[in-house]
């Protein structure tokens, strides 16, 4: 056999490797979760508070949690959203597309991207101790924005990169300035992109515990203002985990599984409304 | 109908020189035909009159581009409203992200028509006029990606013809159409003729002899010749162009 083919041979192998490897993590990661968690999964564990005891085996749910995480996430998510998109825009060709000034903003994205989540609780939490303030929902949904933000914006960045110069031209050449081209060809084209980059971001957000650790706090209770204090479902995990009762812990993977299925709906739900908003999109 | 009175136009692409010093009258209510090898500056020339050449970065423009007297090129003057005097028909269509009839609606919207019947009046006229009117009456909202690749092509015109330019830029307008539809198109191009000034850059020689009232020659970005068709075809004074029509360069 020749060298050539030799060559073909190792890298279909190595694309096969690989694919198995990321497949079967996520096959063994879910399958994990579910074998453990199935059991404790009841209705009870996702429509009640947790009562007295709860962390000892008691009765209750996770139902704080699941509130407090929606809240967090979404909250974190449009908050990021109002930042991330005039970022992105201000990156196109419009504006300072393929200057230094982009460069500089894409460089300090991609490393604001890098920083350990716990990085950013820390820096909310000097900030809230700054402001007066104590770890509320405010303060969660703010650090969680930080975490969100450079995912988003950078996402949103190469979503509106793809959109073809032609396209953009189509609509000058109709005397349309730079704003109503954004805001009606390049918005509407790349609007099932935008919606994605904005889910990847609070996928990561819903699953932070690092960062909601010391801004949100944990509570037992539902939040009733922005002031008061939140739970989490990665901290509910975190905290289940940590007791030494077989029964809690196993709470603990039934809580983690119940985040996933909270990210799978939202995903499902916002794809299938992307594909009907975006059915004028250009191929 | 608008007046082209091109001066010493010069266009660099960072040291790239895409345009040296081209002179030309373009007369008015004709179809001038834009003809030369691949890379010779037709469509810069092309992109300059609109200044769509102000989208590449590290261009470089000088000399004068004179509209009805007025130098497009000069500092301040408004762009969108040139742009709309000098509607643009490009190689591939390029439909807008909306239904066929928000695409055609799209520049009477932005210049300020808001009153619905004009609106419908506008789109199914200049629907017309591109003759696609009977093939999309039953589905004006459909998204206008849904059409075929010769269908966009008229939607293209209708859409720039329905900002009421007075001077129609085309740049290979029927590169990417099957035979049928490029005949439409050029069918189009004679009638409209009487009522706008066209500018048609093209690499096809027998469609420039074909549509063509005047030609301009180019050649590594320098206008070699230009005149009437017929005098500049028949009786070519310049040898890089008598080169070119003889198929010796392509």
């Amino acid at each position: 056999m020749s060298r050539r083919h030799a060559v073909e041979r190792f890298a279909q192998a190595a694309m096969l490797l690989s694919t198995v490897a990321v497949v079967s993590g996520l096959v063994l990661t879910v399958g994990v979760i579910v074998a453990n968690g199935a059991r404790s999964l009841n209705w009870e564990m996702v429509s009640q508070l947790p009562s007295g005891g709860y962390y000892l085996g008691g009765s209750g749910g996770v139902l704080n949690a699941i509130v407090g995480s929606l809240i967090l996430a979404v909250g974190a998510t449009v908050l990021a959203a109002l930042v991330a998109l005039p970022v992105a825009l201000f990156l196109q060709p419009e504006y300072r597309g393929e200057t230094r000034i982009a460069g500089v903003v894409r460089g300090s994205l991609d490393l604001l991207w890098g920083i350990p989540s716990i990085v950013y609780g820390a820096f909310g939490f000097t900030l809230l101790i700054y402001l007066g303030m104590r770890a509320s929902l405010m303060g969660g949904i703010v650090a969680l924005a930080l975490v969100e933000l450079p995912i988003m914006a950078r996402a949103m960045d190469e979503v509106l990169r793809m959109v073809p110069a032609e396209l953009r031209e189509a609509s000058y050449s109709m005397g349309a300035t730079r704003w109503e081209t954004m805001r009606r060809v390049v918005l509407p084209q790349v609007f099932g992109g935008l919606i994605t980059a904005a889910l990847l971001a609070f996928g990561r957000g819903i699953g932070d515990a690092a960062s909601v650790l010391f801004t949100a706090g944990y509570t037992d209770n539902l939040p009733r203002s922005l002031q008061d204090p939140v739970a989490s479902l990665p901290l509910a995990v975190f905290f289940q985990l940590g007791t030494p009762f077989p029964e809690v812990q196993q709470r603990a993977h039934a809580s983690a599984l119940i985040l996933l299925i909270v990210v799978l709906i939202i995903s499902v739900l916002s794809r299938v409304l992307t594909r009907r908003l975006t059915r004028f999109a250009v191929k | 109908m608008a007046h082209i009175d091109v001066r010493n136009l010069s266009v660099t692409y960072g040291r790239h020189q895409a345009l040296t010093n081209v002179t030309v009258e373009i007369p008015d209510g004709a179809i001038s035909a834009v003809i030369g090898p691949s890379g010779c500056g037709k469509t810069t020339f092309l992109r300059s009159l609109n200044r769509l050449t102000d989208m590449s970065r590290g261009v470089h423009v000088s000399g004068e581009v004179l509209i009805d007297g007025e130098n497009i090129l000069a500092r301040g003057a408004d762009v969108t409203a040139l742009r709309r005097k000098m509607g643009l028909l490009s190689q591939r269509p390029q439909v807008l992200p909306m239904s066929i009839y928000d695409n055609v609606a799209y520049g009477p919207r932005l210049h300020g028509v808001r009153d619905r019947k004009r609106l419908d009046a506008i789109v199914q006229q200049h629907l017309e006029l591109a003759s696609l009117w009977s093939e999309v009456k039953d589905r004006l909202r459909a998204p206008a990606s849904g059409l075929s690749v010769g269908q966009q092509q008229r939607l293209c015109l209708a859409r720039g013809l329905a900002v009421e330019p007075e001077v129609l830029l085309c740049d290979e307008p029927t590169a990417s159409l099957d035979p049928v539809s490029a005949q439409h198109i050029e069918k189009r191009f004679v009638e409209l003729k009487q009522e706008y000034t066209i500018i048609l850059v093209t690499h096809i020689l027998r469609q420039a002899r074909r549509l063509a009232d005047y030609v301009l020659y180019m050649y590594m970005g320098e206008l070699v010749e230009h005149g009437p068709a017929e005098a500049l075809f028949n009786a070519p004074s310049d040898p890089r162009t008598q080169a070119y029509l003889s198929g010796v360069i392509s």
